[in-house]
């Protein structure tokens, strides 16, 4: 019984849903994806890499935007969904703003000794 | 549909923009298509959710953004770690946000829901207040010492045990209405657990393995933007979620291997505690002291220079001195490389930041494993608030706790510097047999002084 519930409501939430399964294949790709590319970030760069990643983690914000748009008159999802915007929103801007700060200081050296003589 | 169109264009910004990171020419750039994509994907959604009350996003975004902001543009270069961690914190609070604002909207939906919705708390909540508590130690807010007591791992275990049971308990129980309450009591109880163990989980690790745990967290934030993209069915939070979640994996993996120690150990040892600094051999031997003047002269005849930045470089501010003594020399003749051990600093590459704030060129920075094959051609080696990263007893001595740890074999160049305040022992409290080399020489006092006084003879 309970099993056959369970099976129920999961075949509705694949149905109602833009497929479970793809969204796991993303999810699964992407991860891959994730390791060949960070794989290449020069141990130079690490820190900037970690604060562009944790601004890019702050795409929460469209899941804040959204759940306070779903949240209608609710006023309580309403206080949580804006907080959660509010969070996400120091993330991003911050984040972004911080990891361009950062690489604006990484300079090429302007003239080699040796192509002087 | 063109809603979809462009989250997958979003999605394919990020990847650009990451790819661009593998270049230190290219990063900038890297950087500005990354927040394009974050732009693209708000604006759409934006558009998309037009029953949205703009009063309600425009002020949680002017404040959150305001705050972001002004904070990125004030932070020092010292205080980058501190910095990402509370960043890191605030992106765990919105995950975890966004999980209970769903709940309370449709307590009655599916598992398939409720499972993300939870993970998206858990994970959330741990990263909260783990990154608080990083960015206490980091910020010398609360002791750097591992917190240990007896108990420890049975109290984070069974912590651990209730939040997994919650979860079960509180996505997969069917029925519906009449479990409200009960759900919502959940709930409750999964936001505390998580929130209490970010804190017991971080609380017993040591300063010095700081770089570990900000890149954990860091992993973290990005699963929970995963699993809060499983809760509102969206892709482009499961692609951005994944690619943080691993680039976090990846430089904890790196931050492992460099101090040749596994996660767990890193985790749950209390490295630096009491326990633990009491193994290494006693060392026999005087330090040899040495004036500005003769260093001089010693750098003076010297062909190639090697500094080891290390923390303590940073807490002394010394970076723009330590630039404009490597032009000295440069100008003098001399080849000068900085090598930087991935550990050195409170997180990964923070050194190469401080340089390059410093207008250090980046070209100029190697790594251990380029510069240790050659250092035998190394005339002077000038190690500037490192200690750990340059002990030979990595090397040699088995009873040490550092035994195995891949160094900067800086004792093997003609000559050694050493700045120091003090002959104190370093962060994980291991004496350091390179002080009693026989080619090392110490210049003692503040690391900002030595520099000035050695760019100051060179002028004279």
């Amino acid at each position: 019984m309970e099993t056959s519930k369970l099976i129920e409501s999961a075949a509705k939430a694949v149905e109602n849903s833009p497929d479970m399964i793809s969204l796991l294949f993303i999810l699964a790709l992407a991860v891959f994806l994730g390791f060949e590319l960070i794989a290449k970030v020069p141990s130079t760069l690490h820190t900037p890499l970690m604060s562009g990643a944790n601004a890019i983690s702050g795409i929460t914000i469209v899941g804040a935007i959204m759940v306070l748009n779903n949240a209608g008159t609710n006023q309580t999802a309403q206080i949580l969904g804006a907080a959660a915007l509010g969070f996400a929103a120091v993330n991003v801007v911050g984040g972004y703003l911080v990891t361009d700060r950062m690489l604006g200081m990484f300079s090429k050296k302007a003239k080699k000794p040796e192509d002087k003589a | 549909m063109i809603t979809g169109i462009a989250y997958v264009i979003a999605s394919a910004l990020f990847v650009i923009g990451i790819k661009l990171l593998s270049s230190p020419d290219t990063a900038r750039r890297g950087n500005m298509v990354s927040a394009g994509g974050m732009l693209l994907a708000i604006l759409v959604t934006l558009i998309d959710c037009s029953g949205t009350s703009l009063a309600w996003v425009a002020s949680a975004v002017a404040i959150g953004g305001l705050i972001g902001g002004i904070a990125a543009q004030r932070v020092e270069m010292t205080s980058m770690p501190e910095m990402v961690a509370l960043f890191n914190g605030s992106g765990g609070a919105a995950s975890l946000l966004v999980g209970c604002a769903e709940f309370v909207r449709a307590p009655e939906s599916s598992w398939t829901v409720l499972l993300p919705i939870s993970l998206a708390i858990v994970i959330g909540g741990v990263t909260t207040t783990g990154s608080l508590i990083a960015y206490g130690k980091l910020s010398g807010k609360i002791s750097t010492a591992p917190f240990q007591f007896t108990g420890q791992g049975l109290v984070n275990g069974l912590l651990l045990a209730a939040t997994v049971v919650c979860c079960v308990l509180f996505s997969l129980t069917l029925g519906e209405g009449s479990l409200d309450s009960a759900r919502m009591n959940l709930l409750i109880a999964l936001v505390v657990l998580s929130l209490v163990i970010g804190v017991t989980a971080v609380i017993p690790i040591g300063g010095g393995d700081m770089p570990v745990v900000i890149s954990l967290l860091n992993s973290y934030s990005g699963l929970a933007a995963c699993a809060a993209g499983f809760v509102i069915l969206n892709n482009v939070l499961i692609v951005a979620g994944a690619l943080v979640g691993a680039s976090g994996i990846i430089l904890t993996v790196i931050m492992c291997k460099a101090m040749n120690r596994s996660l767990s150990n890193v985790l749950f040892s209390g490295f630096g505690s009491a326990a633990t600094s009491g193994g290494g051999t006693a060392i026999e031997g005087e330090a040899k002291p040495i004036t500005p003047e003769d260093a001089y002269y010693v750098l003076e005849a010297a062909r190639s220079v090697l500094f080891v930045p290390g923390y303590g470089m940073a807490v002394a501010q010394a970076q723009h001195v330590v630039k404009e003594l490597a032009a000295i020399l440069e100008e003098n003749g001399c080849e000068v490389r900085f090598a930087i051990h991935p550990v050195a600093g409170r997180m990964p590459g923070h050194m190469n930041v401080l340089l390059a704030e410093a207008q250090v060129p980046y070209e100029m920075l190697v790594e251990p494993d380029d510069v240790n094959p050659t250092m035998e051609n190394v005339d002077v080696g000038i190690v500037i608030g490192a200690n750990d990263v340059v002990n030979p007893a990595a090397r040699t001595d088995e009873s040490s706790p550092i035994y195995g740890m891949p160094i900067i074999d800086i004792d093997r160049a003609r000559s050694v510097f050493v700045l120091k305040r003090s002959m104190r022992s370093g962060f994980a409290g291991i004496q350091n047999p390179l002080f009693f080399c026989e080619n090392t020489r110490m210049l003692f006092g503040d690391a900002k002084d030595s520099i000035s006084n050695l760019a100051a003879e060179f002028k004279d």
